[in-house]
């Protein structure tokens, strides 16, 4: 994005512009603006407010960054923080790998027969849409407070977008591309496999990146709503008993983790399909 | 008879661009060294191959692109900034989708604070002037190519600028549309007086309808050439695509251009 | 679908699903699953009650107010972002960030700063709208023809006229899907914000139904939530689709 259309941000438009050039500030220009440095700044300007309005105090229950800091290391030092995020991603990884199969699958399933798509899209539409959080105590009354109703938690959080994304995907793939592969005597399985596939792969990498944020929303709703484990368990005991900065140090670590995966995945995403000139 | 007299064209420039240069961030040179004058009062066309720079030096006179070097005057004032002596006319029309060919039209005089009441009088007097009347409460959707130009042309007549700038406003409306769309543009220009500075690739057009061409050359573009053809307008215009003035005009530019191109 | 040579329209399986249901629910093969009909009976009874309709107006009002705050705070960031390069380099970063961030585990911070109170859950469902109608607002805004912005400057538009006549209007089709999404995110931030402080609207009743192992009213509770959920996020898409003409229409 080099050349940029006149923007709110350029009040001045018909000025000549009269650059002071030279390499070196060239050179110090590129480097405030690049985005990491922007990044980096913006971090310190929001960190720097989070800090200021820990000291002002705002409110008793909100201590400033430097001591939430010091409690995840004091947390991360014990090894409290790593064990209870091992096992909030026990039912994350869980519900997520089955979302995963399971809805990979009926999407397919529903993008390639009619059939399947008016039995299974109208409920996943409207889960889509619903509140499922909402079903989270009956899963409870169903499942008891163990990891199953976590897991399932999980699942129903992540499950819907899941599907609709692969079958959309597959819906959508080209016409002209499959009656190529028809042109060429391409059997039913050979069209599937080597062209609907393909063509689908991104938009339901792209599905499974979006059930995944879910499924962390899931994983973190269940644990603040089932049974305090993991993460969910240094949350709330941590507020009961007042202790704010290892409560903020439990919740920036696990929304800090949550972030760095879905990156993660992004990254992968990108590594996968901007190689192929495509983007999900 | 014709139309427009056609005096010697020395007569007074309105737009003065001397020893204009362009840099694009990045290092692309689009103009080096461009000095033109524009006569009041006249139609003259910038023309050159593409991609050479005459969108880019349109823009500057416009006030919409800051130049790297040299100056732009319009009636004696520098240009640092788009202006009300200058109305601009664009490839793609640039009509707002949500509103109507009444608002469109109005758009300038809206921008300025002139009153509902007063801008839609003035603005239904351009739609008709471009023949359009009937269509006021159209969306641009609902129009051809060569009707959202007219559009777009009844926008800068309602603004009352003394510049018409005009960025190929014909290259995006079909082949039979524009030969009439330029006959109505030179009947409705001449009784006006308005000054048109025109960029087309076009060689046909440009000598169809300017009275001064300038030809650039290719990027980083400086003036080759000035040519003033010598057309009769208001002849039948049938009668001015088979004169041997044109023809040999269009011949000339053509071996001008050619050695641009390889 | 056809069947028989008839086209059956796609969400009457919907059908099919409720019946199996009531055939769950009689067989009584799973205990938290009353039939289907009893649910409807129940959905009859509660509505009109009172404690009903006063937890329907608190959450409508939290959801209205909500969503009111992210469209305004929203769009206009977007918009800047869309615009300005500093802006959105600034910004962009962290938008993406909450925007896939497990939002339900601030709605604790907010419980300790803001109470158990309505604030909080408003800005449960602000947190979960915001994001998503800043990033499509600033996608909209990338979008607009560069040629219209020239025209806005050629034609002397103050940053001001630019943004309130030109960018809002050329970015709209963009913004009101943003708006659409922000919604259905939002109605999930209702609900999960209210469960979580659960002495507030709807929470308050789940709690008891669940508390007291009233599963016909909490399915009852369950299949409004829904229908409400459903309504809005079609109820959207159709106003979405009648600007759609003009989306079109702009290259």
């Amino acid at each position: 994005m080099t050349e940029v259309s006149p923007s709110l941000g350029s009040r001045d438009p018909g000025a000549s512009v009269q650059r002071l050039s030279g390499p070196r500030r060239d050179r110090a220009v590129a480097l405030a603006s690049h985005p990491l440095t922007l990044r980096l700044f913006t971090a310190l300007i929001l960190f720097s407010a989070w800090e200021y309005a820990g000291r002002v105090p705002v409110s008793a229950g909100f201590p400033g960054f430097i001591e939430t800091m010091k409690a995840m290391a004091e947390m991360t030092a014990d090894g409290l923080l790593v064990a209870a995020l091992l096992i909030t991603l026990q039912p994350l990884a869980l519900g997520l790998a089955i979302s995963a199969v399971i809805g990979i699958g009926l999407g397919i399933g529903m993008g390639l027969s009619r059939v399947a798509e008016w039995l299974m899209a109208p409920p996943f539409i409207v889960m889509q849409a619903a509140p499922m959080a909402a079903l989270i105590p009956l899963l409870v009354f169903a499942y008891g407070i163990g990891l199953a109703a976590k897991v399932l938690t999980v699942c129903i959080m992540a499950m819907p977008v899941i599907v609709l994304n692969s079958y959309l995907a597959i819906r959508q793939t080209p016409a002209s591309l499959i009656e190529m592969g028809r042109s060429f005597q391409g059997s039913k399985p050979q069209i599937i496999l080597k062209i609907m596939l393909p063509s689908a792969s991104p938009v339901i990498f792209a599905g499974l990146r979006l059930g995944a944020a879910a499924g962390f929303i899931g994983a973190i709703l269940a644990e603040l709503l089932i049974t305090p484990t993991g993460i969910g368990d240094l949350i709330t005991y941590n507020q009961s008993i007042a202790e704010y900065p290892k409560m903020y140090a439990a919740i920036f670590s696990v929304i800090a983790l949550s972030v760095l995966f879905i990156e993660g995945l992004g990254k992968i995403e990108a590594a996968i399909f901007r190689r192929e000139g495509r983007r999900a | 008879m014709t139309a427009r007299a056609r005096p010697a064209i020395a007569d007074t420039p309105i737009i003065e661009v001397k020893n204009l240069s362009k840099t694009y961030e990045g290092g692309v040179e689009a103009l080096n060294d461009v000095s033109l004058d524009v006569p009041q009062g006249k139609l003259t066309t910038l023309l050159g191959p593409s991609g050479c720079g005459k969108t880019t030096l349109l823009k500057i006179i416009a006030g919409l692109i800051p130049s790297t070097k040299g100056e732009v005057r319009v009636s004696g004032r520098m240009v640092t900034g788009p202006g009300p002596d200058r109305a601009f006319v664009f490839q793609d029309f640039a009509l707002m989708p949500w509103a109507t060919v009444l608002r469109n039209v109005a758009f300038g005089l809206e921008l300025r604070g002139v009153g509902r009441e007063e801008r839609e009088a003035v603005a239904r007097r351009h739609i008709a002037e471009v023949g359009l009347a009937g269509f006021e409460h159209r969306h641009p959707h609902e129009l051809s190519g060569g009707m959202r130009q007219r559009v777009g042309l009844a926008r800068a007549l309602a603004v009352d600028a003394d510049v018409l700038l005009m960025d190929e406003p014909f290259s995006s409306v079909d082949e039979q549309t524009r030969r009439k769309f330029q006959e109505d543009m030179l009947s409705l220009l001449s009784a006006r007086g308005k000054t048109v500075l025109f960029v087309t690739h076009s060689i046909e057009e440009a000598v169809y309808l300017s009275d001064r061409i300038v030809l650039l050359s290719r990027r980083p573009s400086r003036v080759a050439e000035v040519i003033e053809p010598d057309i009769r307008r208001g002849d039948d215009p049938e009668a001015i695509r088979r004169h041997p003035a044109y023809l040999d005009t269009v011949e000339t530019i053509w071996q001008g251009l050619k050695r641009y191109l390889d | 679908m056809k069947l028989f040579g008839y086209h059956v329209p796609m969400m009457t399986s919907l059908i099919l699903w409720i019946a199996l249901w009531e055939i769950l629910g009689q067989s009584g093969a799973a205990l938290v699953l009353p039939p289907f009909s009893a649910v409807v009976e129940r959905v009859f009874e509660i509505v009109p009650t009172p404690t009903y309709l006063k937890a329907l107006a608190i959450t409508a009002e939290a959801y209205l107010l909500g969503n009111l705050i992210a469209i305004v705070v929203g769009v206009p960031v977007g918009v800047l972002m869309g615009r300005s390069v500093i802006a959105d380099r600034l910004l962009l970063p962290w938008v993406n960030i909450f925007l896939s961030a497990p939002l339900s585990a601030l709605v604790p911070v907010i419980m300790v700063l803001f109470g158990l109170g309505m604030t909080t859950i408003v800005l449960t469902v602000v947190l979960f709208a915001v994001w998503i109608i800043v990033l499509d607002a600033r996608a909209g805004a990338r979008g607009i023809s560069p040629s219209l912005v020239e025209m806005a400057r050629s034609y002397g538009a103050t940053p001001w006229q630019a943004f309130s006549k030109i960018y809002l209007w050329a970015a709209l089709p963009e913004i009101l899907a943003g708006i659409r999404l922000g919604c259905i995110r939002a109605v999930k931030g209702v609900i999960i914000g209210q469960l979580l402080v659960s002495i507030v609207g709807f929470g308050h009743l789940f709690e008891i139904y669940s508390s007291n192992f009233l599963m016909e009213h909490f399915w009852a509770l369950v299949v409004t939530l829904f229908i409400f959920a459903f309504a809005i996020a079609e109820g959207l898409g159709y106003l979405e689709r009648r600007v759609e003409y003009y989306a079109a229409s702009r290259n």
